[in-house]
């Protein structure tokens, strides 16, 4: 519940932020520190991941487990295509429609129109990836390879969780990245952010519970809490320029850039602060987790494949509204209203629909079975 | 409207008279108070050449340095910004360069800014870049590794530097991932201490206040010309205020 709580949120919080100049956006975390819901999801991910595969590899073995993993690893590369499809037509509408002669080298980037042939084979590559359509890959990339570490994390947890800091190092220490389409290299490092994804897993595996005292401890919330400070007075001189000049000159350039690309350090650390405070403010029991109110985030947070692309869906939408319809503030609040209002709506139809399927007659497929156990993976 | 046309027929007047305009002739509307500089850093070649009657400027840009069509260049901001340079700094002999070629990485321009140095021997040189690094997705850390390397080679050959970045394009925004190279533009001026010309948030004040319509789908020049010149007079209150806070009694000479 509590995960699928921030989910939820998480899946939220993307669908503002990937709305361009959305005035509504300035209420999402990553204005406020240095990692955004992206770390969120990938390590609810993660968690739910291992949560769900987890047992079934304990009960059906390995091979059972590595066809479920994969089986949804395939749902997320259609989903992803989807979007693709998605993507072409709102920029082919664009291209079509727009030649402000102010704006011709800004229109080069519907250049790749022009050559179909190697771009749309680029992208079902998963090389060549438009703005804000970074996640999936990822995720893909991800569950891809998830069964082997699964293997090894049900087997020996802690050598898994070192492996993959190891990867981590190695990728931070010699640039390593996968190749993008035209060029240059993922927006989203799968060797970095594994990590992240592991470390979630690693949680669901007892690892949460192996932490228990540390994250009880009020140093560490001590720790967490001036962290969050730190990083909250470094996110407001991005807004009040004047507030730089408080900046020692050896912080701005220790921190400076902060790197998405390769899950920067200070932003897993910041995730980790916001988690450590989080699951002291949100016990898992908490009793306003089954009131009305939490209900919305919850039940988007169940359907993440579905809601994730919606929400993507929604901000090109979004956006369009914008450029096409008003760009008053006021548009962009209900927009975003109507936005999360469609998402919780579509995910409340698919948990009426499951919940239906399931009662119908009928032989089922057994495989279907563990689609409820955590909400999807 | 009456405003609009009149502000037309000068810009048509000065077309046909170069030279022969002041600073009075335009139109101030748009100037944005809501955009200012977060530090005025000093350029103080720039001010010697100044203080010495003759400015030489080079402009090294790419696409969005431009317009399309013959007269492109005329009215693009790099000649506005000469005329305004020329208005406000009456007995100074400004002359400037253009080097402009789309789809110019900053990479591309710092390579070229060697070879075009030595040839102008400009003691200015107004970099405009960041659009077509973001469009071609070039790794960020080689970004900022070039814009450093442009910096460096214009200050080795006695030049001082100011920074144009992206500008603001609402079509084609949820395409374009301006964001890391804008913050890391924004960074490598602070680091450096260059000034950055904020484009970007400039144009996007020109459209929430109407001052623009940045949409609109038209297809003629008119709108493009205007955003221009205002462009080229901004740019040129920039540099006339920072090579002045470079004089001794000002801060900015860190």
């Amino acid at each position: 519940m509590r995960l699928d709580l921030f989910r939820g949120i998480a899946l939220w919080l993307i669908f503002l932020d990937h709305i361009p100049s959305n005035a509504v956006s300035w209420i999402t975390i990553r204005n406020y520190g240095f990692s955004d819901a992206t770390e969120i999801f990938v390590f609810i991910s993660g968690y739910t991941a291992a949560f769900v595969y987890g047992r079934a590899m304990q009960t059906h073995g390995f091979i059972v487990a590595t066809a479920r993993v994969l089986k949804r690893t395939w749902q997320i590369y259609v989903a992803h295509v989807f979007l693709f499809a998605i993507y072409l037509a709102e920029i082919s509408y664009v291209s079509q429609s727009f030649d402000n002669p102010l704006y011709s080298e800004e229109m080069g980037v519907l250049d790749f129109l022009k050559n179909p042939d190697v771009t749309i084979m680029q992208a079902l590559l998963l090389k060549f990836k438009p703005v804000n359509m970074d996640v999936l890959p990822l995720y893909i990339m991800l569950l891809l390879s998830f069964a082997p570490v699964l293997w090894l994390l049900l087997r020996s947890p802690s050598l898994a969780l070192i492996a993959s800091a190891g990867l981590y190092t190695l990728a931070w220490m010699f640039d390593w990245n996968f190749p993008a389409y035209p060029q240059g290299t993922w927006a989203f490092n799968p060797l970095a952010w594994q990590m992240l994804f592991v470390f979630g897993a690693w949680c669901a595996l007892g690892g949460a519970q192996r932490l228990g005292h540390w994250i009880n401890s009020p140093v560490v919330l001590g720790l967490a809490v001036a962290y969050l400070v730190f990083a909250f007075g470094i996110a407001m001189t991005w807004y009040f320029p004047w507030l730089g000049a408080f900046v020692p000159r050896f912080v701005g350039e220790a921190i400076y850039p902060i790197d998405k690309t390769n899950l920067d350090v200070l932003r897993i650390l910041h995730f980790l602060s916001l988690a450590v405070i989080t699951v002291r403010l949100v016990p898992q029991d908490a009793p306003w987790l089954k009131s009305p109110l939490a209900w919305p985030a919850i039940v988007c947070g169940q359907h993440s494949l579905g809601i994730f692309c919606l929400g993507v869906f929604l901000s090109f939408a979004g956006h369009f509204v914008f450029t096409e319809v008003s760009n008053r503030v006021l548009t962009h609040v209900i927009v975003s209203l109507t936005g999360i209002g469609i998402m919780v709506a579509a995910a409340s139809i698919i948990s009426w629909y499951r919940r239906v399927e399931r009662q119908g007659p009928g032989p089922r497929p057994p495989t279907t079975k563990t689609g409820y156990a955590g909400g999807s993976a | 409207m009456t405003k609009r046309l009149a502000f037309l027929l000068t810009v048509l007047i000065l077309a046909g008279s170069a030279h022969a305009e002041t600073p009075a002739a335009h139109p101030a509307d748009c100037r944005t108070a809501e955009v200012q500089p977060e530090r005025n850093f000093a350029l103080p070649h720039t001010a010697s050449a100044i203080a010495a009657k003759k400015l030489n400027v080079l402009v090294v840009g790419a696409g969005s340095s431009t317009l399309p069509g013959a007269a492109g260049n005329q009215s693009a901001y790099p000649a506005r910004l000469q005329e305004a340079l020329r208005a406000r700094l009456p007995g100074v002999e400004v002359k400037l360069a253009v080097d402009v070629k789309a789809k110019r990485s900053a990479a591309d321009m710092a390579k070229a800014l060697i070879a075009e140095l030595p040839v102008n021997k400009p003691a200015l040189v107004v970099w405009q870049t960041g659009t077509v690094d973001a469009m071609q997705a070039i790794d960020s850390d080689q970004f900022s590794q070039a814009l450093d390397k442009g910096i460096n080679v214009a200050r080795a050959a006695g030049a001082d530097v100011v920074f144009i970045n992206p500008q603001y394009s609402p079509r084609t925004e949820s395409m374009i991932a301006l964001g890391t190279y804008a913050e890391n533009m924004r960074w490598v001026a602070l680091q450096q201490e260059v000034p950055l010309f904020d484009r970007f948030n400039i144009m996007k004040v020109w459209a929430d206040l109407g001052t623009f319509d940045l949409n609109s789908a038209t297809k003629k020049l008119d709108m493009a010309e205007r955003v221009h010149d205002c462009i080229g007079r901004l740019l040129a209150d920039l540099v006339i205020e920072s090579a002045k806070s470079g004089e001794p009694h000002a801060e900015g000479g860190r």
